[in-house]
């Protein structure tokens, strides 16, 4: 072992017996402080799992799709259009979509009704798929039971529920329905051929933009969100609540480094004594320095890591329950999912400077200003 | 857009790294003006005990610029997605024009603020603090590069849109542009490697000749930083078409990405520490003549060198590493 490395383990040494004998101090501080490193944690770790989840379900959805526009508002597309789309060199496929929102005056929620897409899901007429959220608000929980929906007083469909979705999906599909188009068309009164838009499927993703320039010219009214353009407005969504929140966090470090740097300028009597000793017996300035250091260093590691562990513990396996409104949205039907465990370098980069950075700002002038005090005047 | 959680972390740091550089700085002043050891009077006490103070702040600052550095590459390759056009990045530094000078900038005060810290832990040795008014000259010199790093910065951040539509890096490096990157870009293969390979040698000889007999030390500074510019050119050159196993691909970032198993890390780290150690064992070679240094500082060079060519000989293995397992021929 180097001179150095045994210096800096004698001094670690000292310094955790110097903490110990001092537990009552030292406990609140790294518990306020694992507090301080748990709060921002849960913050970002929640919401880089929203938006791998809001990515792993856009990696299904169609590369393009195409809305009509009338008053700047959305419209319903003629069928017609879909041929034409189709047409375009590029393109794999364009289909018509169905889909629209019920609002249920019995639980208050909004459902998004739609058709399935996807030619596996089999429905006959008058039955439903349903997401997980709507079942449970609804109290339909045996086996079988239908749903009953009233689009205006005195009127009552039935839908036979088939099945309901997976928990996998739930972020998306909590408040899915599914039916057939001529269940949709009926329920909704509308004309046989119109569709809510139109979704593009496109094989080269470099292509997309070519086939938006060609797209324009023949539908010039349209509206064309590409794939990219959705999971690029998630990641904005979600990064700028996640900035929201830890800005109004910055407020509580902001406390926390003023609380540690009164914590480190107002010694004990029997701490300055401490320090009194050992200048006395020969430790010089920079001892004292490296050795509060170390505590510092110490203290930091503990509760970074306590904050951290407890943050994941938060997120991953209890769900978030404290931000989690904040951060997913407002709605009735809230999706019951659990996010997917995910954690790199540059998260824990970040939080390591957001928490650390400002303890250590705040705490280094009282350390030197402790450590360089005379020994006869620190001891008087 | 700032509204983001590492880049507020980055601003963080820049904003203490500039408030403790400017106070430094302020201090400095009086150092160089009225620094005397052997003046007992009581604004030289006062003055000794700051500049453990300075040392202490001045060492955390100067690590935390470190690792900024890293969490603004890597924080930049994560946003790519959030700009048209952008893949790796690149695409995100050149959002706006001040991208790629912050990077520079943030470069050029690693590098300043490792010879610093060596230079201050050698100064610290010496029994009568030798070489305070060069490490203050240093702060003074520095300030201003931290500064204009940490301003330089904030414009950037402030100005990224994400309805720009920026380039890819397959647009800036590539031979048929004009500018600088596409003029290394087109360096020949086979040179670069040539280049790259005497490099290296000039590295190990002038290192082995200062571990052997003592003398060289500059010789090997000097090879370290000529190294670390041809390594940039080769990895831009050559060194990226092994990892990625095509043939056009000359980006230096996407290097960096998890899809090529964050290969640039294991070369720019070695890379990055290897000159900074150099051009520490450089200058501290410029003061092995102080009398209180000359029983310490030849040792302390001697170390700096071993671990440097250590760090070289790391990013030789990664290279060799990269060229060996890589599925591209371009020779032959």
């Amino acid at each position: 072992m180097t001179p150095w490395l045994r210096r800096q383990r004698a001094l670690a040494d000292y310094t955790l017996s110097a903490l110990g004998r001092r537990k009552g101090k030292n406990i609140s501080l790294v518990v306020i402080y694992a507090l301080i490193v748990f709060l921002v944690a849960s913050i970002m770790m929640f919401s880089s799992g929203m938006r791998r989840e809001a990515d792993l379900v856009l990696s299904e959805a169609p590369e393009l799709i195409v809305q009509q526009l009338t008053l700047g508002r959305h419209e319903l597309i003629a069928g017609g259009e879909v041929e034409k789309l189709a047409a375009i060199r590029g393109v794999t496929a364009a289909k018509g979509r169905l889909w629209g929102y019920y609002y249920d005056r019995l639980n208050g929620a909004n459902y998004t009704v739609m058709v399935p897409d996807d030619p596996t899901i089999k429905l006959e007429q008058g039955q439903a798929i349903l997401g997980e959220a709507i079942p449970r608000s609804r109290g339909l929980s045996w086996e079988g039971a239908p749903l009953f929906l009233s689009r205006f007083e005195g009127d009552l469909v039935k839908f036979d529920v088939v099945d309901t979705l997976s928990h996998d999906s739930a972020l998306v599909s909590a408040d899915l329905m599914l039916i057939t188009e001529q269940d949709f068309r009926d329920f909704f009164g509308l004309a046989p051929d119109v569709y809510t838009d139109i979704s593009v499927s496109i094989r080269n993703e470099r292509e997309i933009a070519t086939i938006i320039a060609k797209a324009e010219k023949v539908m010039p009214k349209a509206r064309f969100v590409t794939r990219a353009d959705i999971s690029r407005t998630y990641q904005k969504l979600f990064d700028w609540r996640e900035g929201l929140l830890v800005t109004l966090a910055i407020a509580a470090i902001l406390a926390f480094g003023i609380f540690a740097a009164e914590k480190a300028s107002g010694l004990s009597a029997e701490e300055t004594r401490e320090i009194g000793i050992l200048k006395a017996i020969g430790w010089d300035t920079g001892d004292v320095i490296a050795m509060k250091l170390w505590e510092g260093a110490l203290v930091s590691v503990g509760a970074f890591l306590t904050g951290a562990v407890a943050a994941y513990v938060h997120v991953f396996l209890g769900g978030a329950g404290l931000f989690a409104p904040v951060l997913k949205g407002w709605s009735v039907l809230y999706p019951d999912f659990a996010l997917t465990p995910q954690i790199d370098v540059l998260q824990l980069t970040t939080l390591f400077l957001v928490t650390v950075l400002p303890y250590v700002a705040a705490t280094l002038v009282p350390i030197w200003r402790v450590a360089t005090g005379d020994p006869d005047q620190v001891m008087r | 857009m700032i509204f983001q959680t590492p880049i507020m972390a980055l601003l963080l740091v820049s904003g203490l790294a500039g408030l403790v550089a400017l106070w430094s700085a302020w201090f400095g002043l009086r150092v160089l003006r009225r620094w005397n050891l052997a003046d007992g009077s009581r604004e030289q006490l006062e003055m000794e005990r700051q500049t453990h103070l300075i040392s202490t702040l001045f060492g955390f600052v100067m690590l935390a610029e470190a690792l900024a550095l890293l969490l603004f590459v890597y924080n930049a390759d994560r946003m790519a997605n959030l700009f048209v056009g952008a893949m790796c990045a690149v695409g995100t530094l050149n959002v706006n024009e001040y991208g790629f000078p912050a990077l520079y900038l943030k470069v050029a005060t690693f590098f300043a603020a490792a010879v610093w810290l060596i230079v201050d832990r050698a100064d610290r040795a010496g029994r009568d603090y030798p070489l305070t008014r060069v490490k203050y000259a240093g702060i003074i010199l520095l300030a201003p590069l931290i500064l204009a790093g940490g301003a330089v910065e904030l414009t950037y951040f402030a100005g990224l849109e994400t309805d720009v539509i920026t380039s890819c890096c397959s647009k800036l490096f590539t031979p048929a542009n004009e500018g600088l990157s596409s003029e290394v870009t087109g360096l020949p293969p086979a040179l670069a490697l040539w280049l790259l390979g005497g490099s290296g040698l000039a590295v190990a000889l002038s290192g082995a000749a200062s571990l052997w007999w003592g003398r060289g030390q500059m010789l090997f500074a000097v090879s370290g930083v000529v190294l670390f510019f041809v390594a940039l050119a080769a990895i831009i050159s050559i060194i990226s078409l092994y990892v990625y196993d095509h043939p056009n691909h000359h980006c230096p970032f996407c290097l960096l990405q998890p899809e090529h198993g964050y290969y640039g890390y294991v070369l720019y780290l070695p890379l990055f520490f290897g000159t900074a150690l150099a051009l520490g064992a450089g200058v501290l070679q410029v003061f092995v003549g102080r009398p209180s240094l000359r029983d310490i500082l030849p040792a302390r060079i001697r170390k700096l060198i071993g671990l440097s060519m250590v760090a070289f000989g790391l990013f030789g293995l990664a290279t060799i590493w990269a060229i060996v397992s890589s599925q591209l021929i371009v020779f032959g």
